[in-house]
């Protein structure tokens, strides 16, 4: 391989240390001498009061340093800001509710994380629940709880928008076609957690905090605000690798908060590593989405306007830089299509549930869901080819650069040829012949498509689209995506570059090694790329970060401006070195040469060196010291104008996607017979690593289409706990593409280049979704296309005309982990003698395994504390029952539950003893509600176990009051009424 | 089999890719954490700590077994390859690892070391292993960066080469 090195497929110098395991992640580094380490305790409910939080016991237990809680967290902490102005405070920990399962309550510091963990189980919290907001719909209305009481209601932010005048558009289309979607919640779920090492320097204030963020670093500055300190007493470091991102380490800063005010109070450096629990439940997650889109076609199936009202669920709080998703795609709103006239219509409601935050793709597939949904219902309403009607819809390649109605500035491409490449050379024909080939077989096999519109290098501007122009106004201009790169030679001669793009495994080392060995004429092994990152002491700025797909469109074009300039300064040096006019040094082969005569040539460590060792002897023009940084940004990425129109992306690239799915019309399992990206994002700088950032971009969005997703039950309950829960495709799943690439440089970013990694995450689950839609002949109004799921939807309409019934918007509510049941069992005794085995407190007492402590707390209630264990894990519960409407001895009702680190759970049961001439026939039924960690991890076994344990529960009673009737000794280990009722969540001793 | 007591550590010794290691371990220290944070060895990577992800595999006297799964008083007398060790006799990458890299069957590497335990032991018991017995043994993993066709690519391509080499030294 030789230059020009960009273009080329150059393997990754990532990977020599990567495939050692010498790979330097965040966990992996030396933490300073007297490290303590931190453990989460986290709310169990979704919506609650605290009453009280009791650390006293924790406090006092080997090896635990300090207790951090919400009084500590409101004495060194500010909440956090975020873009919409309303009284709805976070801080790092709850202070005085918890509003999603998962909230950190309180951090324990101890000598070692497992010594934090058992420390966790003695904090005893008192919570009074309240009523739990899950769908967005319901928390929308006017009538719902406050999450934050200090609002007007749940919908923290709305606004309205028109561009052009679709009104005038509706009233004039010959057909209007209408669909409501809902986008569900997933996330990408990188590999590695989040990881935290913070240290407070009293005598300056100042943190030092190492953390595996990913920018952007506009959250720098929330992050010093909240802990009371200027930018400059925020050390934030970045270590060189980190297990992925995809977004997801944004949502890490309020950790940043929490264990920096948590090391300030503990007088000691602190390191958290979240575990997947924590990850899965409290990270963060995709927007899930309600909307409702009208498009207003003419009768040659021209798409004249789009009406959008989107009703947006960012969970519990709006953190920053939420309400950022729903405004992120807000100048492409259009997609790929040449529309002028737009209304959208914005809602932003906390729900129940994890805040949410960036994730690949990020509101793109919440917008292209409802759009390539709506082409393919307009296509049947219209009867026109669903791959014609989007072909005569799309941009036209004359009008680039072009403007869009919400004001982006299309860059460049020339969508109709992608598409039809992607026809002829992904093979479209010969999947219509196997389409037709299989129905005629009976089999359920449907194609697909999606045209999607890909933006890259997000304007810092467009969020400020969610103010008013006279509130912008008045708040000052935001716009701009400054990115920065310094390149240096050192007195020997030799290249290292740094930049501020804190990368998560894309290759930014490799591919800014080839931006830069073009520029300077080196070999890229020559050149050390440094990825880690220290804001005291490296370049960045507010734009900083890894995320919407920055890097090959921004930080590619700073890290050539710098090595450029360097080039510039060079050439003086060599030109007086060489005798020649400056016109003549060329640069190759790691020399400096005259052109015309390579013999006058120089290695180029020999100028370079000079700088340093002889700057008296550099022509004064050259300037001394071989470092530059240069900062680049766009003209083109303004604010919002007084119309609201935003150029809210850099770039836009083009994805036209064909896919062929076949569905077993037994189980429903959706298999991908052939998929096809074709993607047109300008020039392509490694081929090798943009194939594998779609690869990576597909594999996270088949899983979001089929798979994936943060499910809660109906009380906010956390269902998605595991990685058998929750699903990422594996290598069985994922099928091989065909990648197909156009390349039409952007004018507008300095090397032609723009984003590629995150447009499969927007066109690829509506793709599928289209495809299953059209094996299955039912319109699909939400994912993931789970075997269930189209089960439903295909069985229960099938005696029906298909398009009359679509899948209902809203998840269904469900019971989440409510467990029901009743039972019958014959006692030979009487009435009364069974009666009198109930209300025995001190037997009770005695055959509670691993009882501590029972208390009789009056007017028949009582309170146990127990330890048991679920399989290994083991902890420590109070269960608390009150026998309510005794009738002795005709029936009587319990109602109660436990609690403990492990879990809630809520029920009632009710028993009736009814004489008999065989002795009492004892009837019950129960209901129990289950959540916290049980019903996060053990969902899938918690339904069958609890129904055994339950009906157990009631047969055990009957033995023992057998045998009290009896006067016999009990045979077995009898199990006691309160471990029976422990035992309704599933728990066993 | 030796009673340990919960509040004690206790010694553990092991062969660490071919070198004698000790350390002392609570009998509920994971095999993970104690050779991260007890032995230094952070090759070895924790994704899901239930036994879901991979990330943790290590060959565990020859076969491919979750640390998170494992205590570290297991490891006792036992023979323990991991990543480290997987480079050849040279600590040039081995043929798997090349390929891995030329295939770019790795982005951010996190779930990589996990993956290649696992595939070293399907190529040393499994040499004609075919594309759907791979993709079976890779879904005892998750990768989040790569679509796994890399991976798929970098084995069959390895197996063939060592399938050729063996064939030629006959």
């Amino acid at each position: 391989m030789e230059a020009p090195w960009l273009g080329k497929s150059l393997e990754r110098v990532e990977d020599l240390s990567l495939l050692r395991g010498q790979g330097q992640f965040a966990d992996d580094l030396a933490t300073p001498p007297g490290t303590c380490h931190a453990a989460f305790l986290r709310s169990p409910l979704a919506h609650a009061k605290i009453r009280s939080v009791n650390i006293h016991q924790a406090l006092s237990m080997a090896g635990v340093v300090a207790v951090i809680t919400g009084a500590d967290i409101l004495a060194h902490s500010k909440p956090f800001i975020t873009g919409v102005k309303v009284e709805a405070p976070h801080y790092a920990l709850a202070t005085d509710r918890v509003r999603y399962v998962g909230e950190p309550v309180a951090i324990v510091i101890a000598a070692n994380r497992y010594l934090a963990e058992d420390a966790l189980d003695a904090i005893e919290v008192e919570y009074a629940a309240l009523e739990a907001l899950v769908d967005p719909a319901e928390a929308a209305a006017d009538t719902a709880t406050k999450l934050h009481p200090s609002t007007d209601g749940n919908v923290l932010h709305e606004r309205s928008f028109r561009y052009g005048n679709p009104e005038d558009a509706f009233t004039k289309a010959a057909h209007v076609v209408e669909t409501s979607v809902h986008y569900p919640r997933n996330s990408c779920t990188p590999m590695e957690c989040y990881v935290v090492v913070a240290r407070h320097n009293a005598g300056e204030d100042l943190f030092e905090v190492t953390a595996n963020f990913q920018g952007p670093y506009t959250l720098h500055t929330i992050m010093a605000r909240s802990l009371k300190v200027p930018g400059n007493r925020l050390r934030l470091k970045t270590p060189p690798d980190s297990g992925g991102s995809f977004g997801v380490k944004q949502g890490i800063f309020p950790y940043v908060v929490a264990l920096g005010v948590a090391a300030r109070v503990a007088g000691c450096p602190v390191k958290w590593v979240e575990d997947r629990l924590e990850h899965l439940s409290a990270a963060t997650s995709a927007t899930n989405r309600l909307t409702t889109l009208k498009g207003a076609f003419d009768e040659n199936g021209r798409l004249l306007a789009l009406d959008y009202d989107q009703l947006e669920d960012c969970g519990a709080y709006l953190r920053a830089p939420e309400p950022a998703t729903i405004y992120r795609m807000h100048g492409n709103m259009t997609g790929a299509y040449d529309i002028q006239d737009l209304a959208i219509r914005n809602r932003v409601v906390v729900t129940n549930k994890t805040p949410t935050g960036l994730m690949r793709g990020f509101g793109g597939p919440q917008i292209y869901f409802p759009l390539e949904r709506l082409m393919d219902l307009a296509a049947k309403k219209l009867a026109i080819d669903p791959l014609e009607l989007r072909r005569r819809n799309l941009v036209p390649t004359e009008a680039m650069p072009y403007t869009t109605a919400s004001g982006a500035l299309l860059d460049s491409g020339d969508y109709t040829r992608s598409l039809d490449r992607a026809v002829e050379e992904g093979g479209l024909s010969e999947l219509i012949a196997r389409r037709d080939a299989a129905r005629t077989q009976g089999r359920l096999y449907g194609i697909g498509y999606a045209a999607v519109v890909e933006p890259s290098i997000s304007n810092m501007g467009y969020i400020t689209t969610l103010l008013t122009p006279e509130q912008r106004e008045k708040a000052g201009p935001k716009n701009g995506a400054l990115a920065t790169a310094t390149v240096s030679f050192d007195p020997s001669g030799s290249i290292t570059v740094n930049t501020s793009s804190v990368p998560q495994g894309q290759g930014h080392r490799t591919v800014l090694s080839q931006v830069v060995a073009d520029a300077l004429g080196v070999h890229p092994s020559t050149i050390v790329v440094s990825s880690d990152h220290d804001t005291n002491k490296d370049p960045w700025s507010i734009a900083s970060g890894n995320y919407a797909s920055r890097f090959a469109g921004a930080v590619t074009g700073a890290a050539h401006k710098a090595a450029m300039k360097l080039r510039e300064r060079l050439t003086r040096i060599a030109a007086a070195d060489l005798n020649i006019p400056v016109e003549e040094v060329e640069f190759g082969g790691g020399k400096v040469y005259a052109r015309g005569n390579p013999d006058n040539a120089l290695p180029i460590a020999r100028p370079a060196a000079k700088a340093h060792w002889s700057p008296l002897s550099v022509p004064d023009e050259a300037g001394v010291g071989l470092r530059e940084t240069a900062i680049w940004t766009m003209p083109e990425l303004t604010e919002p104008d007084e119309a609201d129109r935003i150029n809210s992306s850099g770039s836009y690239g083009f994805i036209f996607d064909i896919c062929g799915v076949e569905i077993d019309p037994d189980t429903f399992a959706v298999r991908i017979d052939k998929y096809v990206t074709m993607h047109d994002a300008g020039r392509l700088l490694n081929p090798m690593l943009a194939d594998g950032q779609i690869r990576g971009g597909f594999s996270n969005a088949l899983g979001a289409a089929l798979y994936e997703e943060l499910a809660y039950a109906a009380d906010g309950s956390f269902l998605s706990g595991t990685f058998v829960d929750y699903l990422p495709p594996t290598a069985v799943e994922v099928p091989d593409l065909v990648i197909l690439h156009d390349q039409s440089p952007s004018p507008f970013t300095p090397l032609g280049s723009k984003g590629l990694g995150e447009g499969n995450c927007m066109s690829t689950p509506v793709c599928i979704a289209n495809a299953v839609a059209d094996a299955v002949d039912r319109d699909i109004t939400t994912l993931p296309l789970t075997r269930s799921r189209l089960a439903g939807l295909v069985m229960a309409t099938e005696a029906e005309d298909a398009r009359s019934v679509p899948v209902a918007p809203a998840p269904p509510p469900g019971e989440g982990h409510a467990l029901r049941g009743e039972g019958s069992t014959m006692v030979p005794a009487s009435p009364a003698d069974v009666w009198a085995v109930i209300l025995d407190e001190e037997k009770l007492a005695s055959v509670i395994p691993g009882c501590h402590e029972l208390q009789n707390l009056g007017d028949n209630a009582y309170r146990a504390d127990v330890t048991l264990g679920i399989g290994p894990v083991k902890g420590r519960f109070r269960a608390e029952v009150v026998l309510l409407d005794l009738d002795e001895p005709r029936s009587l009702r319990l109602v109660g539950g436990a609690s403990g680190p492990l879990g809630i759970s809520q029920g009632e049961g009710h028993v009736t003893l009814v004489e008999t001439p065989e002795g009492t026939r004892v009837d019950y039924h129960y209901a129990v509600r289950i959540s916290g960690k049980v019903a996060a991890v053990g969902s899938r076994l918690i339904d069958g176990a609890a129904r055994t344990l339950i009906n157990s529960f009631f047969k055990h009673l009957v033995s023992q009051t057998t045998n009290q009737a009896t006067g016999q000794t009990e045979t077995a280990p009898a199990q006691g009424l309160f471990a029976r009722i422990l035992a309704f969540f599933g728990i066993t001793s | 089999m030796q009673r340990l007591d919960a509040g004690l550590r206790h010694r553990v010794r092991f062969l660490l890719n071919g070198r004698a290691v000790e350390g002392d371990a609570e009998p509920r220290m994971l095999a993970s954490d104690f050779l991260r944070q007890v032995l230094g060895a952070t090759g070895t990577h924790v994704g899901c700590e239930h036994g879901v992800c991979g990330a943790c595999t290590i060959r565990i006297d020859g076969k491919a077994q979750r640390t998170c799964l494992t205590f570290a008083v297991q490891l006792d007398d036992c023979r323990l390859e991991t990543i480290e060790g997987l480079t050849d006799d040279k600590g040039d990458l081995n043929d798997l690892q090349t390929a891995f890299r030329r295939l770019h069957a790795l982005q951010c590497g996190f779930c990589t070391p996990g993956i290649l335990m696992s595939l070293d032991q399907l190529l040393e018991e499994e040499p004609e292993a075919d594309e759907v017995r791979i993709r079976d043994v890779l879904s005892g993993h998750i990768c989040r960066c790569t679509g796994y066709q890399g991976m798929v690519d970098a084995t069959l391509e390895v197996m063939a080469a060592r399938r050729n080499a063996a064939g030629g030294e006959e």
